[in-house]
């Protein structure tokens, strides 16, 4: 009898584990051993003897940190730094401030669900198309001789704006970020904004609050959670943006290779065929990445994913 | 558009077809069954219709299978290679590769040496391609395919019009320039653009320059040269006074200037016609192609813009018989035809000019235009490339689209030391002795 309790204790032991394993593995197989890899080969470089010609002329040999340093005194590091902090102060407040008063106005519109339904998916819609394309579509708009507006700007005899020029560049990305990514915040704000009993808004206006007050008092604060949630998904994509800076580049001379961190990763890797120091610098973000948004929670009491606190 | 993708869908792609060029390679049975069997090779390329070049080799030869896998361009398809070539597995058996990219491609280990199978070969082609495929050393690392001499091409009614002549010297396309933006402020009769290295490495050759060169064992690298200064000046000074555009090359915008009559002059190489029968259709019957203009007309020089060799990858099973293809492709009369009439290349090898008598549809007109190709061809300066082109190419995109931006030609002259410091720091930082 005893043997089959340690048996049966054994085996209940073993029952989280189990259901644990899938995720585990997943998580191992790809996420922990690609950061390893990658923290794994930013710590190496290969060396190249004499001319570089020869068959095994080149050896991979530790590199300790020279990597970390060499990335990080790239003249051209601080300014795709300070680059994505000007990017993300545009695009994060005006993504979320415009999901938000959407998504109230949506809200606001309870009674009509047909056209409410037709609004929804309208703004919704930008976030189904991939990057990539969404960069090219903008393209042809900013050029001013293939974009439309640039043909009807001339027919009223007024000059066409450089919109890819030095000047206007940051905004012309953030565009396409804050055109592709406020659908899908504005869903997340709406479907908080849909499980507040109406209950609550009954009482509101028979208290005579107005249709602003009830937003500003009630339905932000409801909210406040989700919109601390899409704050950091923001801020992480913000500071993983690529594919719009990339495709946009060859279409003027001020996006560089080095327009944003990551973009440097990629030229690294890629076009100098340097994935040493490309590991480095990733690492450097991912960490980056890592602090910014634990950080953040913990600022705020970690109040976004936890719906009951508020 | 094709470009605008090329570097994201490269990598996208690469893992697709890691897969596909692995199954491939796995198929060949020929490896345990040793001769007599059938042997399938895979070919990346990026030229046009290269896949009915093709045929006219599988058609003839039965026991070897080339299977063309069409790429994006030369630089994503070099990084696919790079990349390939890293992981052990997936490059094809035969590549493409552009003259500027084989050192950094040997250099990569990237190559085969098939200078057992070389044979006669050498006579077939000018020596400045041949160099290219064998750094001036014993290996051969491919059979030169392509070659790209720089041309001038014109609107011709354009310069009636302001009543002017193809220019013979660069001080004649300057004149020409500030006339026909002096008339029509709208037209440029060119656009300096940061976008294409390959075309500034062009102008910089027909000048004088080498970027690199060898010295015993060690590189030298010369970008801030007088040579490269003199034709950084000299774009500079346009770009500053406003007479040709800053914009780059290859966008929708640049296609719409060719096609509108904006852009009334391409400075740029044989193979012109096709991408201009592609962006100014509508221009078509008006334009004419010339000699490059000159730094001193007395001894007239050109440089190169694109020219490729094929080559065979070091990780192909079968490198004799893809040896044998690539000559075929690149010297085989039959071959040279298909390519120049389907693949709308300008064959390397000397027997081209017997079968390019038509000149291209764009210039059906211009019964000449071969001639002046060839003679082109004879023009060019050598210029040795180095084994890291890819971040001297990048730096110029950058130091460059700063300065084209900025439109002062101090600004130009001032980038070449950017470049000349980020590729010597990057081959002393790998290891490469460099000299000086």
């Amino acid at each position: 009898m005893s043997l089959t309790t340690t048996r049966r204790s054994i085996r209940r032991a073993g029952v989280p584990y189990a259901f644990l394993a899938p995720g585990l593995l997943l998580f191992t197989l790809f996420l922990a051993a690609p950061i390893g890899y990658a923290g794994y080969l930013s710590l190496r470089k290969v060396k190249v003897s004499g001319l570089g010609l020869g068959s095994k002329s080149r050896t991979e040999v530790w590199a300790g940190l020279s990597n970390y340093a060499r990335s990080m005194t790239d003249p051209e590091w601080l300014p795709s730094v300070y680059r994505i902090l000007g990017y993300g102060l545009i695009v994060v407040p005006a993504m979320l401030g415009l999901a938000l008063l959407m998504a109230l106005l949506l809200d606001a519109n309870r009674t009509r669900p047909a056209l409410s339904g037709f609004a929804r998916i309208s703004i919704f819609l930008p976030y189904a198309v991939p990057a990539v394309v969404a960069s090219l579509l903008w393209g042809f708009l900013y050029l001013p001789r293939v974009s439309p507006f640039g043909y009807a700007l001339g027919k009223l005899g007024i000059g066409t704006p450089e919109l890819l020029s030095s000047s206007w560049v940051l905004y012309a990305v953030a565009n396409v970020a804050v055109w592709g990514g406020t659908g899908f915040n504005m869903i997340v704000l709406y479907t908080a904004l849909k499980s507040v009993p109406t209950s609550l808004y009954e009482s509101a206006r028979i208290d005579g609050a107005s249709e602003l007050a009830i937003a500003w008092r009630i339905k932000i604060p409801i909210v406040l959670p989700s919109l601390i949630m899409t704050f950091v998904f923001s801020m992480i994509a913000t500071l993983q943006v690529f594919a719009e800076p990339m495709t946009l580049k060859p279409l003027s001379n001020t996006i560089s290779f080095t327009w944003t961190p990551l973009m440097k990763v990629y030229r690294d890797a890629f076009v100098r065929n340097d994935i040493h120091s490309a590991a480095a610098t990733s690492v450097v973000i991912a960490l980056a990445t890592f602090l910014l948004s634990f950080g953040f929670l913990k600022l705020v009491g970690r109040r976004a994913f936890d719906q009951e606190d508020s | 558009m094709k470009k605008t993708l090329a570097p994201l869908l490269a990598s996208l792609t690469a893992a697709a077809l890691f897969t596909t060029t692995a199954c491939s390679g796995s198929d060949d049975k020929a490896d345990s069954a040793g001769g007599g069997e059938k042997v399938a090779l895979t070919y990346w390329s990026w030229a046009p219709n290269m896949d009915k070049v093709v045929e006219g080799w599988n058609s003839t030869h039965p026991d070897i299978h080339v299977t063309v896998n069409k790429q994006d361009g030369g630089d994503p398809a070099v990084t696919k290679l790079l990349t390939a070539i890293k992981a052990g597995s997936g490059a094809p058996d035969v590549m493409q590769a552009e003259y500027q990219k084989i050192p950094t491609l040997i250099s990569a280990d990237a190559l085969a040496d098939i200078s057992s199978q070389a044979g006669s070969l050498k006579d077939k082609f000018p020596a400045a391609a041949w160099n290219s495929v064998t750094l001036g050393g014993d290996a051969l690392y491919g059979v030169p395919q392509d070659s790209g001499p720089l041309m001038f091409f014109y609107r011709s009614d354009v310069f009636e019009k302001n009543g002017l002549q193809a220019p013979k010297t660069w001080d004649d396309y300057a004149a020409a320039a500030e006339k026909i933006h002096k008339t029509n402020p709208k037209q440029y009769l060119g656009t300096f653009s940061a976008a294409d290295a390959g075309l500034f490495v062009g102008l910089a050759q027909q000048a004088g320059a080498s970027w690199w060169g060898v010295q015993g064992d060690s590189w030298t690298v010369d970008v801030n040269d007088a040579a490269t200064q003199k034709v950084a000046g000299y774009w500079g000074g346009l770009v500053e006074k406003g007479v040709i555009d800053n914009k780059p090359m290859y966008t929708p915008e640049w296609n719409a200037a060719l096609n509108d009559g904006s852009q009334v002059g391409w400075v740029s190489a044989v193979w012109a016609p096709g991408v201009l029968e592609g962006s100014a259709k509508e221009t078509k019957g008006k334009w004419k192609a010339a000699s490059m203009p000159q730094w001193d007309a007395a001894s007239p020089a050109t440089g190169n813009w694109g020219g490729s060799a094929t080559s065979v990858t070091s990780q192909s099973k079968h490198p004799k018989e893809a040896a044998e293809f690539i000559a075929w492709l690149n010297s085989d009369p039959a071959a040279l035809k298909l390519l120049a009439g389907t693949a709308n290349v300008y064959p390397a090898a000397n027997d081209a000019t017997s079968v390019l008598t038509t000149p291209p549809a764009f210039f059906a007109g211009q019964s000449d235009f071969y001639t002046i190709a060839a003679e082109a061809g004879k023009q060019a300066r050598p210029f040795t490339y180095g084994p890291n082109v890819n971040v001297a190419y990048s730096a110029f995109n950058d130091a460059f689209g700063k300065a084209a931006e900025s439109k002062k030609a101090s600004a130009f002259t001032e980038s070449l030391a950017t470049i000349q410091k980020a590729t010597v720091d990057d081959m002393k930082n790998s290891g490469f002795t460099v000299a000086g």
